[in-house]
């Protein structure tokens, strides 16, 4: 296969942070937020270890859902050949390279698994004949097991994906796109399948006599929710900096807006449903899940979701304007990401504080200790690379894009 | 029924005027052309969809979007209001230890009427605001028209336009390149 004489379609200077600008600081800051967060849940996780494991699940859950999140969005890139979406492929690439670091981040929880779950601690499954019955899968040999598989598939997809994106800047072969391409289709069962049973060990086992078997479906729509969110606020904060103004365009900003808003939707759809069959049928050994989250000032949290994950950004995003405007897509895109936060907090911790909201300090130094670790890390590797694949073959066709 | 739009003709002798361009670019050329020269009842005509043409002959948005809306909100509401009067106030039957208003057992419906409405608003919208099904057009008078679907590029200018002019108007599309210009009879 003869490649044909390299157009180039964009100069690397075109596409790289350049020295002595504002966001070569991110990685540093990032650093600081991650080690003042680590010593604020030392010092009070250790004196409320079971709120400290808690906190520390949902800000790992919801920063791991966006890394997830972008590993979609580039696989499913490739498997259907989109062209529109070659420039802000490297953002979702940089965000999914985290994976491993989020694999340290997993690292803590395993000291509170019996804080965390209760088919955990020893005996629990002794008067317990769902538990026993469940024992087969719910064991911790097993868990840790399959949490390595986990991280094992998504580490070796990350950097596949990542480590050729990055080669194919230097050598520009097109062979390239055409074997991710190849690789895409199966890349997205086994994503599809590890984040399915990942949702149901971390999230779902929490309450281990619950069943849903919609939660996997659930938890996907919010990652990639969450995604797109993130990427519409980088994308619209790299232009505001001064990066890549010229290569992403309005037309770019309003398909992530045309994402953000079909996918809240979509969100939207999953979720209810898992709801209305619960509430439906009314078994108890189900809808005790979501009775919990409907008692006390729960309550208003499901209802915060309901109009703030589905139905302000319905009606916000609607328009054209509003997605083609980079300030007015970051703030439908930060909106939704506090959304998609409170979702995670919403399914975790109710489980710790049946008997209302209870807000803490862990949750907000978790947050930032996880946060400033992902952001770090993924400042790092933008500082350290091209911000778009600059000779991917189809990265003309993805500049002259236009919506029709 | 009448409620279909009836496609209204120019009054005078002529319908408007059709010329013929050889290529997409001498169409999309010839179109800003005569968007700049203030015409305001004209149309492009063309065997596939010419990217950025809508620019070129200085489209407004289409309104059809808000049809959508005011449809899908209309289906909506319709959806959840006749559920509600149906179980809470017509026929209260209890439904397996359920209230009345069972507002979330309403949602399945409200959400499919909605869709049902707002595609019947994107369809029937569009065909009228296009003034469809027309079943004649004066332009299918015109032999060279007959290529529109195949491998030629039209721009017609209706001859109630204010600025259209028999004479004038054809030599301004001939100038703009046109193959061939036609006058055509109403």
């Amino acid at each position: 296969m003869t490649s044909e004489p390299d157009r180039v379609a964009l100069r690397p200077e075109q596409a790289t942070i350049p020295p002595g600008h504002s966001w070569n600081r991110i990685p540093a800051i990032g650093a600081a937020c991650a080690v003042l967060g680590g010593i604020v849940c030392a010092i009070l996780g250790a004196a409320n270890p079971k709120q400290f494991f808690f906190s520390w699940l949902v800000s790992f859950l919801f920063f791991l859902s966006l890394a997830l999140g972008a590993l979609f969005f580039v696989l499913f890139q490739y498997a259907c050949q989109g062209g529109w979406g070659i420039v802000v492929r490297r953002i979702g690439e940089t965000v999914f390279a985290t994976v491993p670091v989020m694999a340290a981040l997993f690292v803590p929880l395993l000291f509170g698994l019996q804080d965390l779950y209760p088919w955990s601690v020893p005996g629990a499954a002794e008067h317990d004949a769902l538990l026993r019955w469940k024992a087969p899968f719910l064991n911790v040999p097993f868990f840790l097991i399959r949490a390595a598989i986990y991280f094992g598939c998504w580490s070796f997809l990350t950097l596949l994906y990542y480590r050729l994106s990055r080669g194919q800047d230097v050598t520009g072969d097109p062979a390239v796109s055409a074997r991710l391409r190849k690789f895409a289709g199966p890349a997205i069962i086994v994503l599809a399948l590890t984040q399915t049973f990942a949702s149901i060990d971390w999230i779902v086992s929490l309450t281990p006599h619950w069943y849903s078997t919609m939660f996997g479906v659930y938890f996907f729509a919010g990652s990639f929710v969450g995604f797109i969110a993130l990427l519409s606020v980088v994308a619209a904060a790299m232009r505001g900096a001064g990066l890549l103004e010229t290569v992403i365009t309005p037309e770019h900003l309003q398909d992530l807006g045309k994402f953000l808003f079909a996918f809240s939707a979509f969100w939207a759809y999953i979720g209810f449903s898992q709801f209305f069959l619960i509430w439906y049928a009314n078994l108890p050994e189900e809808s005790f899940w979501f009775r919990a989250r409907l008692e006390g000032s729960w309550e208003f949290v499901s209802l915060l979701l309901m109009a703030g994950h589905f139905g302000v950004p319905f009606f916000y995003l609607m328009g054209r304007a509003v997605k083609r405007r980079g300030w007015t897509l970051a703030v439908g895109g930060m909106w939704l990401l506090a959304m998609h936060f409170v979702d995670i907090y919403w399914q975790v911790m109710p489980t710790l504080h049946p008997e209302g909201v209870r807000p803490s300090v862990l949750d907000v130094a978790a947050f930032v200790a996880v946060g400033g670790c992902f952001v770090a890390a993924a400042g790092w590797l933008m500082r350290r690379q091209a911000l778009v694949p600059l000779r991917d073959p189809r990265l003309a066709e993805s500049l002259a894009f236009e919506n029709v | 029924m009448a409620f279909m739009f009836v496609n209204q003709l120019p009054p005078g002798p002529y319908w408007g005027i059709l010329a013929e361009f050889a290529t997409p670019a001498d169409l999309y050329h010839a179109c800003e052309r005569v968007r700049d020269s203030g015409f305001t009842r004209w149309d492009a005509h063309t065997p596939f969809p010419v990217h950025g043409l809508e620019k070129a002959m200085g489209i407004r948005r289409s309104p059809l979007p808000w049809i959508v809306l005011v449809a899908g909100l209309t289906g909506a509401a319709g959806g959840f209001g006749l559920q509600w009067w149906v179980h809470a106030s017509a026929y209260p039957l209890v439904i397996s230890g359920k209230p009345y208003f069972s507002w979330p057992a309403f949602i399945p419906i409200t959400f499919e009427l909605g869709v049902l409405f707002a595609a019947f608003g994107a369809v029937l919208g569009m065909l009228g605001l296009n003034r469809l099904p027309m079943h004649h057009h004066p332009l299918f008078r015109s032999k060279h028209f007959e290529r529109v679907t195949d491998d030629a590029f039209f721009i017609s200018i209706e001859s109630w336009d204010p600025r259209f002019d028999p004479s004038a108007t054809g030599k301004l599309l001939e100038s703009l390149g046109a193959r061939t210009v036609e006058l055509l009879e109403s």
